[in-house]
């Protein structure tokens, strides 16, 4: 146990003199986080939009009074075909239109609900969601005076189209994809050059001849990026609570044990990267191909895996990512409990134990 | 048997159809320095590797340190020093905790650490670079250093895989004034080289080809039997007929 401490220690002096690692550990995470934070997260003031108001009846100007009253949006008052809005869409001019059918108010008062259309340019998501419910709340209020002059119940649908992002990835969603995102990083990539480090140093055979077991080396290896990757989970954690105002839901016992789970999955891909790859250049290519680019691309972290080829699907599900990606959005933004994940995790358990399997296999044939 | 420390019996080591060491039969007798000589791809670390237990013979027997390489490769492990052709300390630690780290790692005590390592320093004159990266010491520094690390914890026998490429002549001569040393306290010394003054050095040498070993005795003996001057001779003798190129 004395050797295994004294190795552990050596791995923290290595972790700790390097500029390039540390900034790799530390600054990457933090970095991630404030960029997608606040990219994603500004408030939207004067935005336009434009109305076009195929009624022109008492209801909806009463409406676009209301909604030019409020400091969110900046009227545009116009007839436009469908056309013309896509044009001021792809120009980027409006953010919203707001489309009031000929018949609002003859709906409104003979069948007691009445449609109107609002369509939003969605390729920002986080900005289409606070239109859209800002719209809403505006038509709430509507309602609730149109009730409380005595006049009967109406119920105003908006129906709300989200252009080129239906899905509304934003920031919510991105906390879960950068921890799956940090944790790869710092668990595959950074074990698996450390280790080729010290096969291209010449030192690997050193240890291995010593009495030390080679079981323990490897461990003893990943203890550091193991901690490392749990302080960084706590600081994105903290970040997103503090900083994003993006509360855990759920329960965060859960959220780390999962985590641990992940990161000895990662940990267990790096080890396998570390077996095949001859130098650390060789390391990082491989782990940043096919580790960071998958988890980026395919977890349904930046797109929605539904929308993929079929082959991608399938790929997608071989990615451990993909299922912590899941896990973490459920726990953590949905404050679901273990019992509507335990699929999930029990994949990437199987998952885990194959990569473990796969990594003690090949550590035995190498010393063959 | 007890003055056994090594003890090799066709051995032999395939990887596919090549036959990097070949049926190789040899004794080393303890506290002797024992040297092994060929060209580059003769097999000369292959075979170390084997002894060492980095990899499993195909077949034949060996013993270290009384132990069979198959079954006991663990209890081998505890009795053996290593120092490979690569540099083998971290750069990034400073000298004191390279020693306190290969020191740990055989599981010498705090105080065993202490003691041992400030004797080594002593020895070596850099007492006064213990807290200085290794990355800055010079190469000689660093190979006599690591030679001293290889053997802090007094190892049975110490495993030299071409110890001192790289360096000039004077601190070759200072390096292995320190073999010397560790072989007068009892410590065996198994060292592959292709410097052929080095061989001179050696108690016995072994001369490697193709994976056979050749020829087999003393410096004095060899000159004697091939009929030349100086050990490079004897080499160029016996590495004329071989038929594998260097790598």
């Amino acid at each position: 146990m004395k050797q295994f401490f004294a190795f552990i220690r050596k791995e923290f002096y290595h972790v700790f003199r390097d500029k390039k690692t540390l900034l790799m550990l530390f600054g990457v995470p933090i970095a991630q986080v404030l960029l997608f934070g606040f990219v994603l997260t500004n408030e939207i003031k004067n935005s336009k939009i434009v109305v076009c108001d195929y009624a022109k009846d008492y209801a909806s100007q009463e409406v676009i009074r209301k909604i030019e009253a409020s400091r969110y949006f900046n009227v545009q008052k116009a007839s436009m075909s469908h056309d013309q809005i896509e044009a001021a869409f792809r120009t980027g001019e409006i953010k919203m239109a707001v489309i009031f059918p000929a018949d609002f108010y003859s709906d409104l008062s003979h069948l007691n609900k009445a449609q109107i259309q609002v369509i939003a340019d969605a390729s920002d998501p986080n900005t289409a969601t606070t239109l859209t419910s800002y719209l809403s709340s505006i038509l709430n209020d509507f309602q609730t005076e149109m009730i409380s002059t005595g006049k009967v119940p109406y119920t105003i649908k908006p129906e709300v189209r989200m252009l080129y992002n239906p899905e509304l990835l934003g920031a919510p969603n991105f906390v879960p994809g950068v921890m799956a995102l940090v944790l790869m990083l710092i668990c595959a990539m950074m074990t698996s050059v450390a280790i080729v480090k010290e096969k291209e140093m010449g030192t690997m055979e050193v240890l291995l001849v010593s009495p030390l077991k080679p079981y323990l080396i490897i461990i003893a290896k990943t203890v550091p990026y193991l901690l490392i990757s749990l302080l960084n989970l706590t600081a994105i954690l903290l970040m997103s609570v503090y900083l994003l105002d993006l509360a855990i839901k759920g329960s965060i016992v859960l959220l780390f044990a999962e985590s641990t789970l992940f990161i000895i999955s990662s940990l267990a891909l790096g080890l396998l990267i570390s077996v095949r790859a001859e130098s650390q250049m060789s390391a990082m290519m491989t782990s940043q191909m096919s580790l960071m680019l998958p988890t980026m691309l395919l977890t349904g972290f930046m797109f929605p895996i539904e929308n993929m080829p079929v082959a991608m699907q399938v790929v997608s599900y071989l990615i451990p990512s993909h299922y912590y990606y899941v896990i973490v959005k459920a726990v953590m933004l949905e404050g679901l409990g273990f019992a509507s994940i335990w699929r999930e995790t029990l994949i990437m358990a199987f998952i885990t134990l194959v990569l473990v399997g796969i990594n003690i296999r090949s550590f035995k044939t190498r010393l063959a | 048997m007890d003055n056994i420390a090594i003890q090799a019996d066709k051995l032999t080591k395939r990887f596919d159809d090549f036959t990097a060491v070949d049926a190789i039969t040899f004794d080393v007798r303890q506290g002797e320095i024992f040297g092994f000589v060929g060209a580059n791809g003769a097999g000369k670390t292959t075979a170390m590797r084997i002894l060492c237990g980095l990899s499993r013979p195909t077949s034949g027997a060996a013993t270290v340190a009384g132990f069979d390489v198959y079954k006991e490769a663990e209890k081998i492990k505890k009795n053996i020093g290593y120092m490979s052709q690569k540099f083998s300390l971290y750069e990034d630690l400073t000298v004191m905790e390279n020693i306190t780290f290969y020191a740990g790692i055989y599981g010498l005590s705090d105080r065993e650490i202490k003691e041992r390592g400030a004797k080594l320093l002593d020895r070596l004159g850099i007492t006064h670079e213990a807290k200085t990266y290794v990355a800055s010491l010079p190469l000689g520094w660093r190979q006599k250093l690591s030679f001293s690390v290889a053997v802090i914890h007094q190892p049975k026998i110490v495993f030299l895989d071409e110890p001192t490429g790289g360096v000039d002549p004077v601190t070759r001569r200072q390096f292995w004034d320190l073999i010397y040393e560790a072989a007068d306290s009892g410590i065996t010394v198994f060292v592959t080289t292709h410097y052929m003054d080095e061989a001179e050095y050696c108690n016995r040498v072994s001369v490697m080809v193709d994976g056979r070993i050749d020829a087999l005795d003393t410096p004095s003996n060899l000159k004697k039997q091939f009929n030349v001057d100086s050990m490079n001779k004897v080499f160029y003798q016996l590495a004329r007929e071989a038929k594998r190129s260097g790598d």
